[in-house]
């Protein structure tokens, strides 16, 4: 802490650390000091004096269309980068419109930092213009938030969001800070505005004994699984579990948003597991005699139904929150602690032991699913999701290549069938589940990653939530493919319909617009596909181009994501594609 | 089964919100909750009683530690502890009642607290249970109205008072002993 103030004779010299600034300046110069080099943001009444200010400050403002893309991008940002995105609002509906975008941050542990402008601390609570209590509507999706009423305030809050944010399980932070904190002047003192978090301790760490005792179940163990998870990625933990699972020579299986964090070619690696995982996977995981999760939080799309979820297994969970331990499946050691940090510890003492067998009863498990695969379907003139999908994975696989999703059919065929080597090369919104979530996010994954090729892969129904980025690509000239699965269709919800409220398609066809023309409208160059054969040379051309490009395929209308463990049944007990996939050619 | 924690918190704006709608929106019904100060002044202490089995119980103690205004957590509820409630009760008390509400008032070494022509107001301080029993006996005399604090608690013996009197009692101090405190085998 400075003690300038307090020693006259030392103004003058070099010693005086402070300066009087106004809470707006003090916001930006707070957000330079802690990195930030872009924000996605959207002015307005109550968050003025802070744009006002913005002129001073080297970030970069990215105009959005709508507050809810803002958080989106900087969740993409985020995601992207593993570094604090940053999305900035006014009152009232500016900071309602941000919720999705909080929640869908909060779900998937992903760090940003929301700041959204107040009305003046002398009219909270009298239902002024714009007045919203935000940190109320976002309390419980937030990790934490904060309403600032005093310039002085400003420069300790902001540098406790980024450290919240970051730090521990990560998560979104909101702070609303009022408009006369803005305007107001106070002495800025970045040294004296430290953290002061006594209750908050992110850095638990596992005793002794739980070492021990995971160490037995491990070198017992002859049918284990690693249940691998976005806490992998967070952590900057994939050298780390590689070694592992060498090491120990245990088989790989990947939740959605752990995809990337273990590379798809690697020998031990089987695929996704879950609702719509590799039908092996999930015969793997009841059969396994030890689970070792590995940051991830046994979500129920992963798990099917507790009751006779993976029956003959212990569980190791190796999880940083202490509140995911034994709250949906009951583990027999837990770690908690930050997953690479565990793995070091526990690496020198594990032992190599030769799991041939297991590896080889897996190998059978995969038997007929090759059959099954829409990929050895003759070319039949139908084009299908998953063609269009697997034809850019061959197309993109050997660049820098960050793949962003949305919601829904398209996801999950993208999970399966573009195959990630690296971490981060994967975004999409898995424990919300947000459509509209892709064409932001890719906005923020570039703007975080310049170099790298972004691909948004996006459902026609998805696509139009948040359409109106498209100006935000357009005004900031940014270099981002977008390839619509044009259905026709909301296809998950009408694939429920189809297996689960007998083929009563309410409410799921949809009337789409010309999305090449929509495209030509933004100044966007365009492309309509749907034909096989056209696939490759479209992605080639749309990779040439200079600027942005939107690619409408439009693919078979009733197609089915397959295999599908249906809600609530057990994760062995799934529905699977019909065999040989002739049969469901002839269906249509 | 009832569990009592004790929860100590930052003395800031909101943190009552947090900590309330932490329960309501993980679904744990709370029994009783009381908060107040305490010997410092940037330290609040809660006093929470809620139904959960073991299980939950962990749960809920480590949702807590997820607020980042929560510094200590003390599930007290297998601990030897001092637990008072306290209650005023009005009771109907004309004529040859009177006396025997007094009587009863004086065994239970409840304090009247208000005199009216056709009612005592009783207050009484103590155990739950005992307050229970008071009350079991005055309802045929007829209870016209009854306000009950809920619950506060302290732990028997030296050990939370050892965590509270060291120097560095500040809300530092507080959380450091958490940290020590926190266990997660099962």
């Amino acid at each position: 802490m400075t003690d300038s103030k307090d020693t006259p004779a030392a103004s003058g010299k070099k010693a005086k650390t402070t300066v009087t600034m106004t809470g707006a300046s003090i916001l930006w110069e707070c957000l330079e000091r802690e990195g930030v080099k872009q924000v996605f943001g959207y002015p307005g009444g109550a968050i003025l004096p802070a744009y006002d200010a913005l002129k001073g400050s080297k970030i970069h403002h990215i105009l959005v269309r709508h507050e809810q893309g803002a958080t989106h991008m900087a969740d993409g940002y985020a995601r992207a980068s593993g570094d604090v995105g940053v999305a900035v609002a006014t009152s009232g509906p500016g900071a309602t419109n941000m919720v999705t975008g909080i929640a869908t941050a909060m779900l998937d542990s992903s760090p940003i930092v929301c700041i959204t402008g107040q009305v003046g601390s002398k009219l909270i609570g009298s239902d002024a213009f714009q007045e919203t209590d935000i940190t109320g509507v976002t309390l419980p999706i937030t990790k934490h938030n904060y309403l600032v009423t005093h310039a002085s305030e400003v420069a300790r809050t902001v540098r406790e969001a980024f450290y919240v944010a970051r730090s521990g399980r990560p998560g979104p932070v909101l702070i609303d800070i009022t408009k006369d904190a803005q305007q107001s002047t106070c002495e800025f003192d970045w040294e004296a505005a430290k953290p002061q978090l006594p209750g908050y301790r992110p850095d638990l760490s596992p005793a002794p004994a739980e070492y021990r005792q995971a160490l037995e179940l491990i070198h017992n163990s002859k049918r284990p699984v690693i249940l691998a998870g976005h806490g992998i990625i967070i952590s900057g933990a994939m050298r780390e579990v590689r070694d592992f699972a060498e090491r120990a020579g245990i088989p790989v299986a990947l939740t959605l948003l752990g995809l990337g964090a273990f590379p798809a070619s690697h020998p031990l690696n089987l695929g996704m597991m879950g609702m719509h995982g590799e039908a092996w996977v999930n015969h793997m995981i009841q059969e396994a005699d030890l689970l070792l999760a590995f940051g991830m939080r046994f979500d129920d799309r992963v798990t099917g139904n507790l009751k006779n979820y993976a029956p003959n297994a212990k569980k190791i969970h190796i999880e940083i929150d202490p509140a995911e331990i034994n709250k949906n499946v009951k583990v027999d050691v837990p770690l908690v602690g930050d997953l690479r940090e565990v793995l070091l510890e526990l690496m020198p003492k594990v032992e190599s032991i030769d799991r041939s067998e297991w590896l080889d009863h897996i190998d059978q498990l995969k038997g007929d699913s090759a059959v099954r695969d829409i990929q050895n379907l003759p070319d039949s003139g139908h084009l299908y999701a998953a063609h269009v999908i697997n034809d850019l994975w061959r197309q993109t696989r050997d660049g820098n290549t960050i793949v962003v999703t949305d919601v829904g059919q398209h996801q999950m065929w993208e999970a399966q069938y573009y195959k990630h080597e690296h971490p981060r090369s994967l975004i999409t919104s898995g424990g919300l589940g947000t459509m509209g979530f892709a064409l932001p996010a890719a906005i923020g994954a570039k703007v975080a990653r310049p170099e790298a090729e972004v691909w948004v892969i996006v459902g026609d129904g998805g696509f139009q939530m948040t359409m109106c980025e498209l100006a935000t690509i357009v005004q900031e000239n940014l270099k981002i493919n977008i390839a619509i699965i044009n259905n026709g269709f909301l296809g998950m919800v009408r694939q429920w319909q189809e297996f689960f409220y007998d083929r009563n398609y309410a409410a799921t066809p949809l009337l789409n617009p010309d999305f090449a023309r929509l495209a030509d409208a933004y100044g966007i160059r365009s492309m309509t596909i749907s034909e096989r054969s056209q696939v490759v040379p479209a992605v080639q051309s749309a990779q040439q181009h200079d600027g942005p490009v939107l690619i409408n395929f439009k693919v078979e209308q009733e197609d089915t994501v397959y295999p599908m463990v249906a809600a609530g049944a057990a994760l062995h007990d799934m529905i699977r594609r019909p065999s040989p996939i002739v049969e469901t050619a002839d269906d249509e | 089964m009832l569990n009592t924690f004790m929860v100590y918190v930052e003395n800031k704006p909101g943190v009552l919100t947090r900590v309330a709608l932490l329960f309501r929106r993980r679904a744990f019904n709370i029994d009783s909750l009381t908060v107040g100060r305490t010997e410092k002044p940037e330290v609040s202490r809660m006093t929470i009683t809620v139904d959960a089995d073991h299980d939950q119980a962990r749960r809920i103690e480590a949702n807590l530690y997820k607020l980042v205004n929560v510094l200590l957590v003390e599930n007290i509820t297998n601990q030897p502890a001092i637990i008072r409630d306290l209650a005023m009760i009005r009771v109907a008390a004309a004529h040859e009642a009177r006396s025997h509400v007094l009587q009863l008032a004086s065994v239970f070494r409840a304090r009247v607290v208000d005199v009216a022509p056709e009612s005592l107001t009783i207050e009484i301080t103590g155990a739950e249970e005992k307050i229970d029993g008071l009350l079991e006996l005055l309802r045929p005399y007829g209870i016209l109205e009854m306000v009950r604090t809920g619950i506060v608690a302290m732990r028997r013996g030296s050990k939370s008072a050892g965590v509270l009197s060291t120097p560095e009692n500040t809300a530092e101090g507080l959380a450091t002993v958490a940290n020590d405190d926190v266990s997660y085998s099962v």
